[in-house]
């Protein structure tokens, strides 16, 4: 599903600049749920974000469903964003004057589907992180449990190749964190592909592999026994 | 050619719609610059009009380029004749100018007593008496200056002409002075120079007209003729040429004929005395197109910067959107798509604010009407604001609108979406 090969990635400050990313090979099944960790400045968030599309690398490739991702415009990224990509973060980003529904809504709406049409896909997928009943909800009105899982909501309506997920725990106390992990492996399960991105050891323990981040290389990449949430 | 679908998209539009009612504050805010400008413009557009209107209106009827024209004497030698001759006008010349001055609409030769030269007549009714300035006028006098009749009477008309009828128009001064208050001085009799004539009219005074009074009586010119013996020869006329004649032209025109009529030098400027009212009107007509004008700069200023405010406004939002807009973006809005929703919320708030002060705006113009209907002294009517210049107002209104639109939706996209998302 990923393939990248030899990833660099440099920030310029000032005169001097950071190399981040020091050649990073790595490749996603597909299926997997991967936990990237690391501490910060790991580069961890780099890499996401490259993943993501949001960001470039200097040297490299990368190829997200075989599909070359490189020398891409604004307007040609922001499409494969749309196509191959939900996003989960951690302070959430929901647009705050949208209620649930039409925050789930929005990917769709990039997609060119009829408001009919979005406003029912984004029922079912508010259905499936168990908030049909707060559709009509602000952001301001649901609790961050609540909002992660309308993220994840979002994420998925665009039926996305691969969930990248920041720190999505991040900004939950630990109970909330579980029900939210549980959402991430109940949607694995359906087999979809995740990447998490997690500085928390139980968080990565949840998810299939976890690779280790360290100033800029991959020091550890391991499949580990998955810790799998029941009855949340 | 994506971006530019979408303005015609009814979920372009939803969105717009959403952003721009679920942050009133901004919204309200940002439309009031717009809002005030173009209230002010329609207000003074329409004031001046109003004022123009107001103008025309106490000149109605006054035909425009209307001229007067009269003898003095000559003040050159001219061949064989000597200077200081007075050039006394003739019937027949009224038919030489027509024949000669197809711009002449209406002319309308003139006698009188008392005004300029001889002496007023008395005037007996009953027992109270007078001297009032006598005129004998055509009926065609009334084409070519404000006659208003009040209601009942009639002015001068052919056929008191043709039979020398006793009949005349008096001033409404001359009603008060000759007549008692309540009584209709219409079908009545009073004595000029000692002859009996019956009163058809009374004539409304309106100031501007020529050189009458309130006081003045108007006899046919036939009959005044008559009485005065005055033959075929009259010292002054009043002449309107058609609308498309300018006055100006008109009064060289005339001038220059009857120099050659009456064999008087080309350059000798005193042998006629005249006067156009076309000169008189353009000083008023400059006047009303100076407060279109200065209205019309001062609303488009207004307008402009309104239109800046909201380009001042929409850039802090943007800033304030960052996030929002890289959430956007992260879920795979194009740079494009961002713009054109930026602009159109620019354009569109442009807009609707427009729509109200042009609303608002005729409303106040509404009121003043109402409230200045009643005034006679003020010219003042029927405030309107041209289409042409409301359209003129909301095209550079929309177009101001893009343009300044541009600015924070370049900015918006200028931002990295990382870097947006980052933004809390």
């Amino acid at each position: 599903m990923i393939e990248i090969k030899n990833l660099h990635k440099s920030y310029e400050i000032g005169a001097s600049s950071l190399h981040v990313l020091k050649g990073i090979d790595f490749s996603v099944e597909d299926g997997d749920l991967v936990a990237i960790m690391g501490s910060s400045g790991s580069g961890k968030s780099t890499l996401l974000n490259i993943l993501g599309m949001l960001d470039t690398s200097d040297t490299g490739t990368y190829d997200l469903d075989k599909i070359r991702i490189a020398d891409m415009d604004e307007k040609k990224a922001a499409n494969y964003r749309n196509k191959f990509l939900g996003f989960v973060f951690q302070s959430f980003n929901l647009i705050n004057y949208k209620n649930a529904l039409e925050n789930v809504a929005l990917p769709l709406y990039y997609q060119g589907v009829s408001r009919k049409e979005r406003q029912k896909t984004a029922l079912t997928y508010l259905d499936k992180v168990g908030l049909k009943d707060w559709a009509d909800h602000l952001p301001s009105e649901l609790s961050g449990g609540q909002k992660q899982r309308v993220a994840i909501a979002r994420a998925l309506a665009s039926n996305p190749k691969v969930l990248l997920a920041d720190e999505p725990t991040g900004a939950l106390d630990s109970t909330t964190s579980i029900e939210v992990m549980a959402l991430i492996q109940k949607i694995n399960n359906e087999g979809k592909t995740i990447l998490v991105v997690t500085h928390e050891q139980d968080i990565a323990k949840m998810c299939k592999r976890v690779v280790h981040l360290k100033d800029g290389i991959i020091v550890e990449d391991k499949k580990i026994k998955q810790n799998v949430i029941k009855n949340v | 050619m994506n971006s530019l679908k979408k303005i015609f998209d009814r979920d372009t539009w939803d969105e717009i719609f959403e952003s721009i009612s679920k942050n009133r504050t901004r919204t309200i805010i940002t439309s009031i610059g717009v809002f005030w400008g173009i209230f002010i413009y329609i207000a003074l557009a329409g004031s001046a009009k109003g004022l123009e209107n107001g103008f025309d209106e106490a000149f109605s009827g006054l035909s425009k380029n209307s001229m007067g024209i009269w003898v003095q004497s000559t003040s050159m030698p001219y061949k064989g004749f000597e200077e200081g001759r007075f050039p006394i006008f003739e019937l027949s010349d009224v038919e030489y100018l027509t024949d000669r001055v197809p711009e002449i609409q209406y002319i309308s030769p003139g006698l009188q007593a008392g005004a300029f030269s001889g002496s007023p007549p008395l005037v007996v009714r009953g027992l109270k008496s007078d001297n009032f300035n006598l005129f004998g006028n055509f009926p065609d006098q009334a084409k070519i200056s404000v006659i208003k009749i009040y209601d009942g009477g009639r002015y001068i008309n052919d056929q008191d002409i043709k039979y020398e009828r006793k009949v005349a128009v008096i001033g409404e001064g001359a009603q008060e002075r000759l007549f008692d208050l309540d009584e209709d001085p219409i079908g009545k009799y009073i004595r000029i120079n000692d002859i009996n004539f019956k009163v058809i009219g009374v004539e409304k005074y309106s100031e501007g007209d020529g050189f009458g009074t309130d006081s003045d009586i108007t006899i046919p010119y036939s009959t005044f003729a008559k009485i005065y013996n005055r033959g075929d020869k009259f010292g002054f006329m009043f002449i309107s040429g058609y609308d498309y004649v300018n006055p100006n032209y008109l009064e060289e025109t005339i001038k220059e004929n009857l120099k050659v009529r009456k064999i008087i030098h080309p350059e000798d400027d005193k042998a006629f005395g005249s006067f156009n009212i076309g000169s008189l009107f353009e000083s008023i007509i400059k006047f009303t197109r100076g407060m279109v004008f200065l209205s019309l700069v001062v609303g488009i200023a207004t307008i402009f910067a309104g239109v800046i405010g909201i380009g001042n406004i929409m850039l802090i939002a943007v800033k304030e959107r960052t996030n929002e807009l890289g959430i956007r973006r992260a879920l795979g809005a194009t740079p494009g798509e961002i713009k054109v929703q930026i602009v159109l919320e620019s354009v569109f708030l442009t807009i609707i604010a427009g729509i109200i002060g042009i609303i608002v705006g005729a409303f106040l113009l509404f009121l003043i009407n109402i409230g200045t209907s009643g005034l006679e002294d003020f010219p003042f009517a029927n405030p309107t604001v041209p289409l042409a210049i409301v359209s003129g107002a909301f095209i550079t209104m929309i177009t101001l609108g893009t343009l300044i639109g541009l600015i924070p939706a370049e900015r918006a996209v200028s931002i990295k979406p990382i870097e947006a998302l980052r933004e809390e």
